[in-house]
């Protein structure tokens, strides 16, 4: 498969399905693992480097992971298509921007990645949609134990699996839930929801992890520790906590929806009516206006666009994305404009009768 | 429990900064991680850590310094004062070269010391033969950087003669 081809598919976990999806995103398991034979990457030159790349590329293109997988080498990509990856959540922002070999191998649902020489040796991804962390940990083992048969991990038994970074150290793994909170947001009752979480060692971060911005409404939760609990603890711990804030989310939007219907309605609709008609439009703003509509959709006061399609767009109308659908490179200015014909396009074959 | 870096109260929340691509890790009571968090919130420019950062290795003595400087992990040659300033060990074996020292900052950031998850099915093989791969292939990397070009390619035929004794990427 080739990347362009990417673009006309749909990440299995943007379904915008699966459990409380109305809320919770997606559900995703990292596990951070190294090779036994070979230093950690600060100890690594660019021959050892190329030599971690082969034997991993090697030994993850060969996995039964249940379907075609393709393997992209990250330094030979230009920097649209790194960031392309990116915004797919398929790489992280710090295996786009490193250097020296490096690579990922994903599923054609690309709900599965392995990121190779990111931070650690290997990164292994497992996204699946809404709340389902079981079946995320259950996929992920699966396949840390497909690699275990063929590589050898650096393990100490009273430490655990060892990382560069100690703070992963021990299970390695990294348990979030993507929420989309916008109504927390709107009524400030975010900030509880943070401070709780904080007392409970769980991190909050922006759309595309460790640094980010919560752009959109969109917040990513997970966990600090990674040593003295077992992985289902760690799972557990957000399986308790997850569901408190989405009902937290789902009782503020009530409220709002009681108390002050129209006004949540004039906003709705006003953030949707811009999406269709804007002639130049920045991502961030889009983000924003994406997430009341979003929202407007999940309480019945939009009732002609899917799910599916918001989420899309979510995706689509960031900046690689963008570029790859115009198949051309823009300038900030030429992207926002494109941004907004794109969104008038989209938006206009959903409701029948408006050309433009 | 850890303490806040400000002040003494109980440390709730646990950082890692990252800027340059060095990780700091700061610890902080609610209180004090407010302000922070509000400080540090411009995008792409993190202000400077406080000043009280534990791990941060400004501030200490010269003799400090050289004892850290001292602590060689004996197979990838990383010092824990490099360790200190970076946040990224060398190799695996650096976790046993600096467990006194780390065992506390594991303490720190994750309130225990014991792994309890999943344990790999193959037992590695022992420390010894385990770290010499790594050890070898760090000698090769300094044999090289000084044009030592002999000393390489004896280091190479010995990395190569020692895989294929540990046939550890092919088995079924």
């Amino acid at each position: 498969m080739e990347l362009k081809d990417l673009i006309q598919l749909r990440g299995e976990w943007m379904r915008g399905e699966g459990p409380d999806a109305d809320i919770v995103i997606s559900s995703r398991i990292r596990l951070a693992r190294n090779l036994v034979q070979f230093p950690f990457l600060s100890r690594a030159d660019d021959g050892v480097r190329g030599e971690i790349e082969r034997t991993l590329h090697q030994n993850v293109i060969e996995l039964a992971l249940g379907g075609q997988l393709t393997y992209f080498d990250i330094n030979q990509l230009e920097g649209i298509d790194r960031q392309f990856l990116v915004e797919r959540q398929l790489i992280s922002r710090e295996l786009a921007e490193s250097h020296g070999s490096r690579g990922v191998c994903f599923t054609r649902q690309e709900n599965v990645s392995l990121m190779v020489n990111e931070e650690d040796h290997l990164r292994i991804q497992v996204l699946h949609c809404g709340f389902e962390l079981d079946s995320c940990w259950r996929e992920i083992s699966r396949i840390d134990d497909l690699l275990e048969d063929r590589v050898t991990y650096a393990f100490d038994e009273e430490l655990g699996y060892l990382t560069a970074c100690p703070t992963n150290v021990g299970t390695g793994i990294r348990v979030s839930v993507l929420m989309h909170l916008p109504a927390l947001v709107l009524t400030k009752e975010i900030q509880k929801v943070f401070q709780a979480l904080q007392k409970i060692s769980l991190a909050v971060r922006g759309l595309y992890g460790e640094g980010s911005q919560a752009m959109g409404d969109f917040y990513q939760i997970s966990n600090q520790i990674t040593l003295g609990n077992s992985e289902e603890q760690l799972l557990k711990k957000l399986k308790d906590v997850v569901p408190n804030i989405i009902s937290y989310e789902r009782k503020v939007r009530q409220a709002l929806v009681k108390e002050s219907r129209q006004a949540l309605h004039d906003k709705v609709s006003r953030a949707y009516g811009t999406l269709k008609s804007a002639q130049s439009i920045s991502s961030e703003e889009t983000m924003h206006l994406l997430s009341s509509v979003r929202m407007g959709v999940n309480l019945g006061l939009i009732d002609d666009l899917p799910i599916p399609t918001v989420n899309e767009l979510f995706m689509h109308t960031q900046p690689a994305h963008l570029q790859k659908l115009r198949n051309s490179s823009l300038d900030s200015a030429d992207r926002n404009a494109a941004r907004a014909s794109y969104l008038r396009q989209r938006l206009s074959s959903v409701q029948p009768g408006d050309q433009n | 429990m850890s303490k806040c870096n400000r002040c003494p109260k109980v440390a709730t929340l646990h950082i890692t900064e990252l800027m340059k691509g060095e990780a700091h890790e700061v610890h902080l009571c609610e209180e004090c991680a407010q302000s922070y968090l509000q400080n540090s919130s411009a995008e792409d420019a993190p202000a400077p850590g406080p000043g009280g950062l534990i791990k941060s290795t400004t501030g200490m003595g010269e003799a400090e310094l050289e004892a850290l400087e001292k602590l060689v992990c004996p197979t990838c040659k990383t010092t824990f004062r490099e360790f200190r300033s970076q946040g990224r060990l060398g190799c695996a074996h650096c976790y046993s070269a600096f467990r006194e020292e780390l065992l506390p900052l594991l303490e720190n950031i994750h309130g225990d010391t014991h792994h309890c998850g999943k344990f790999p099915k193959r037992a590695p093989d022992d420390s010894q033969k385990r770290y010499q791969l790594i050890k070898l292939r760090n000698d090769l990397r300094l044999a090289v950087a000084e044009e030592s070009y002999e000393e390489a390619a004896r280091l190479r035929d010995q990395i190569h003669e020692l895989e294929n004794r540990t046939p550890q990427e092919t088995s079924e």
